[in-house]
């Protein structure tokens, strides 16, 4: 059997379970030799699993895959590099304690000993051919993000791959590391590779690739030329019905200064200040979004105002909408427990939502007591009203769960934020943080989650939220504060700046180039 | 005063070598992400196995040879170490038992191993079992031509038993190993980040198995040598005694490196027989006996303070691998 076009890979009918879970079902997946696919879909439709069966990771329960025509077995990633497939994944397999260079000839065949100079020349050669910027003798963990991933893909093409899959790899990247990402790929386009890139950003997609093929709930919907499609039909495949994508910012009367940071600062455990000198005010009625590369002192920030990271320095003062002398109050240096005891009303939401907001092992009756329990006196907790709001929230936030008795670990990313933010707003607070929020979430989860975020802007509640989608931060934010670094290098209204000047701020303190990994 | 000192050194060697074999077997084992707790009985093993070995091949021929006598116990202890470590490693690589937790049984276990075999043989043979003088002679300090005659320091260097150059040459060996072999990067990449060398094509199993086998083997040939050298070829009850777990100490304070591992192994020996040197007025042996506990939490304190990405304990110890977790 001749055929016209020279696949790099084709997929037939792959079918792919985890226990009860159907990851993939009966997908078909074509590459053409030397064409950028975009794989689109939302997060759970399944992306990952389909790509890990290519790289080696998983095996098909069902199904077979051709690499040029050929029919493979890809049994472990050893295998996958010798049919010429190469994958970047969206969590770096990189080992923090080696270098560039070790990383790259790591598990390679070879003589017993491993020629570190020759290892690094080969490595500074193939950077150069395809205009990448790397230091092979660098320690991984001293290395930013974009080298981390520059380093993952070299390693790649070290061994001679033809395909590469990119897990969603401007995820971490700035808008400008992602236009030089992308030159590079179109330069090894050039060069005859031939690339699947995971994402679920669309006007990436557009951009970028020259065909998008489109997976929803595991299941392969289809096809189509990026040149004869637009972002609602990309869309309206990927989520199953048509959506409107504009996130509405409503307009709100910005209410009495809530929190005022002044000229924070924290050291971490190596002495390195992660926050520099912070400040900046919050009021109520407005969303502050908070922009800035992943370890910029995001998360930091969120803890040390929570009352869970120590600072050496500055103040955090609190005017709570309970306290009607208009006094402001200091908490920083305050546990959660005494800030609760004070009578603030201050909701965070983490970041890492089962580790630090919620008890996976518990149920949404016992999660939702341990912010309350300690208000009741005596020995006894009261199980009666946090079951009630458990109920309440399930309902008014359409929370996909079997009851409020199930364990908050088994429900999915989206319906887990629920409850956690559920929980949050019940208390009623007139502070309310929030780190990436939507992270992990579905189209419909997240939208919900930008309305329950206003609703509470329109309530008076000074919202800040820390995100990494700055076209999301834009839209729904009244002010963004980008961090750099640990310091603030501006807060400026979405409305008048352009995504490339917010990505100049990510990198840059006033005009001077910052080294994020002093 | 000088002669003092220079005792004390040679009894720190004497002394320290067993805590650098069993410490190098721990080293390997935890550079493949696999936190071996079983020290102590993997020696236990190693020791009556090898003592039980070279006792019955004397036994066998008439006139036995101490070279061949010593290797039986070096083979026959390695053995029964690799024997230990691999009930755990099929325990937490293949079943995926909690490490900690099997670490604990196999002291358990090797502890009464060792002690009921020795009481067992020494039963047999009419109360206690002992080497014979040939085995003795092959365990007792070498003399090199030239070498051992160079005054003070050739007493100092150049006089002990085999065992303590074998250890130290498996440490430099163990070093090179580590720092520019192929398999010795790719092992250190296993026990930082098994996922990681699993997607560089790395068979995790293979390594994981090899390397707590070996390392497993080593602490066996270090309770050899607590049977053969320490005790002098008898069995004695319980002679092992705590040394597995300095051993583990070791590991900590040698920074995963197996040169420093030699360094610090002769600092710890020196503690440990410290009260028969250097003798204060007043302070009762049981405070002499305890200095090495003592500096393991003093060291264990320093560690956990000092906080250094490169000179720490591969990320992945105490967990298990398993490639299709979610």
């Amino acid at each position: 059997m001749k055929e016209q076009v020279d696949y790099a890979i084709k997929m037939r009918d792959i079918k792919k379970t985890f226990g009860k879970v159907v990851a993939n079902n009966h997908v078909n997946l074509e590459l053409k030799k030397g064409e950028i696919l975009a794989l689109l879909g939302e997060n759970g439709s399944g992306k990952t699993t389909l790509m890990n069966m290519l790289s080696g990771i998983y095996f098909p329960d069902h199904g077979e895959i051709y690499v040029h025509g050929q029919s493979v077995k890809i049994l472990s990633p050893r295998d996958a590099f010798q049919v010429g497939i190469g994958m970047v994944h969206q969590h770096f397999k990189l080992v923090d304690v080696f270098t560039a260079a070790e990383n790259i000839a790591l598990g390679l065949d070879g003589k017993v000993t491993v020629n570190r100079k020759e290892v690094n020349q080969s490595v500074r050669e193939l950077a150069t051919k395809y205009g990448f910027d790397i230091d092979p003798t660098k320690k991984v963990y001293q290395m930013a993000v974009s080298e981390k991933q520059t380093v993952e893909i070299l390693k790649v093409l070290y061994r001679g791959a033809d395909v590469l899959i990119l897990d969603e790899p401007t995820a971490v990247l700035t808008p400008q590391e992602t236009e030089k990402l992308f030159a590079v790929l179109k330069n090894m386009k050039k060069a005859g590779k031939s690339i699947i890139i995971i994402t679920h950003k669309l006007h990436e997609v557009l951009s970028i690739s020259d065909r998008v093929a489109i997976l929803r709930k595991g299941e392969y919907i289809g096809a189509v030329n990026t040149k004869e499609t637009n972002q609602d039909q990309l869309t309206e495949m990927m989520v199953g019905h048509p959506i409107s994508l504009e996130i509405e910012r409503p307009k709100v009367k910005r209410g009495p200064e809530r929190i005022s940071v002044v000229d924070l600062t924290c050291k971490n455990q190596d002495g390195i200040k992660v926050l520099n000198n912070v400040s900046f005010s919050a009021y109520g009625g407005e969303i502050l979004g908070v922009a800035g590369i992943a370890g910029s002192g995001q998360k930091e920030l969120c803890e040390t105002i929570a009352g869970l990271y120590p600072a050496i320095g500055g103040a955090v003062l609190y005017k709570d909408k309970n306290n009607k002398d208009n006094i402001k109050e200091e908490i920083l240096g305050l546990n959660p427990d005494e800030i609760s005891r004070k009578g603030i009303s201050m909701a965070f939401v983490p970041e890492d939502r089962l580790g630090m907001g919620l008890i996976a092992n518990m149920d949404m009756t016992d999660n939702i007591m341990l912010r309350s329990y300690k208000k009741r006196k005596g020995i006894f907790v009261d199980r009666k009203k946090p079951k009630e709001l458990a109920k309440k929230i399930i309902s008014e936030l359409e929370i996909a769960t079997p009851g409020a008795d199930t364990p908050v670990g088994r429900l999915s990313g989206g319906n887990v934020q629920k409850v956690l933010l559920g929980r949050e707003i019940a208390s009623a607070p007139s502070v309310l943080i929030v780190a990436y929020p939507v992270r992990g979430l579905d189209i419909n989860s997240s939208y919900r989650i930008y309305d329950l975020l206003n609703e509470q802007k329109k309530k008076g509640v000074a919202v800040i939220f820390i995100g990494e989608d700055l076209d999301v931060l834009m839209e729904v934010s009244d002010r963004v504060m980008v961090m750099c670094g640990g310091k603030i290098s501006g807060i400026v209204d979405p409305k008048e700046v352009t995504k490339e000047d917010i990505g100049l701020m990510m990198i840059h303190v006033d005009g001077q180039e910052e080294d994020r990994h002093e | 005063m000088l002669h003092t000192l220079n005792s004390l050194f040679i009894a720190a060697v004497l002394a320290g070598t067993p805590l650098l074999l069993g410490a190098l077997g721990e080293i390997l084992t935890e550079k493949s992400g696999n936190l071996n707790l079983g020290v102590e009985g993997m020696m236990f093993m190693g020791a009556i196995t090898g003592l039980a070995g070279s006792y019955y091949y004397e036994q066998a021929v008439g006139t036995p040879n101490g070279v061949v006598s010593a290797f039986i116990a070096l083979v026959v202890s390695f053995l029964a170490g690799s024997i230990g470590a691999l009930i755990y490693s099929f325990l937490t690589i293949t079943l995926r038992a909690n490490q900690n937790v099997t670490g604990l049984t196999l002291t358990i276990f090797g502890t009464g191993f060792g002690n009921f075999l020795g009481e067992y043989i020494g039963q047999k043979t009419g109360g206690y079992v002992a080497v014979g003088e040939k085995t003795k002679e092959a365990f007792s300090s070498v003399h090199i031509p030239f070498l051992s005659d160079i005054p003070v320091v050739g007493k100092l260097l150049f006089q002990y038993n085999w065992m303590v150059y074998f250890a130290i040459a498996l440490a430099i060996v163990m070093t090179w190993f580590l720092k520019k072999s192929r398999v010795g990067l790719n092992l250190r990449a296993v026990g930082e980040d098994p996922a990681t060398a699993d997607a560089a094509g790395i068979n995790i199993r293979r390594y994981k198995y090899f390397a707590t086998l070996i390392g497993g083997g080593i602490c066996g040939i270090g309770g050899m040598y607590m049977s053969m050298v320490t005790t002098s070829g008898v069995w004695v009850h319980n002679c092992v005694s705590g040394y597995g777990w300095l051993a583990v100490a070791l590991v900590i304070f040698a920074t995963w490196s197996p040169a420093r591992g030699i360094l610090v192994a002769i600092v710890f020996g020196g503690l440990t027989i410290m009260r028969m040197y250097i003798n204060i007025k007043g302070i009762p042996a049981q405070i002499y006996d305890m200095l090495p506990y003592v500096a393991t939490i003093i060291v264990l304190v320093m560690t956990s303070m000092r906080q250094s990405k490169e000179h720490a304990q591969p990320k992945s110890c105490g967990t298990n691998y398993f490639r299709e977790e979610r």
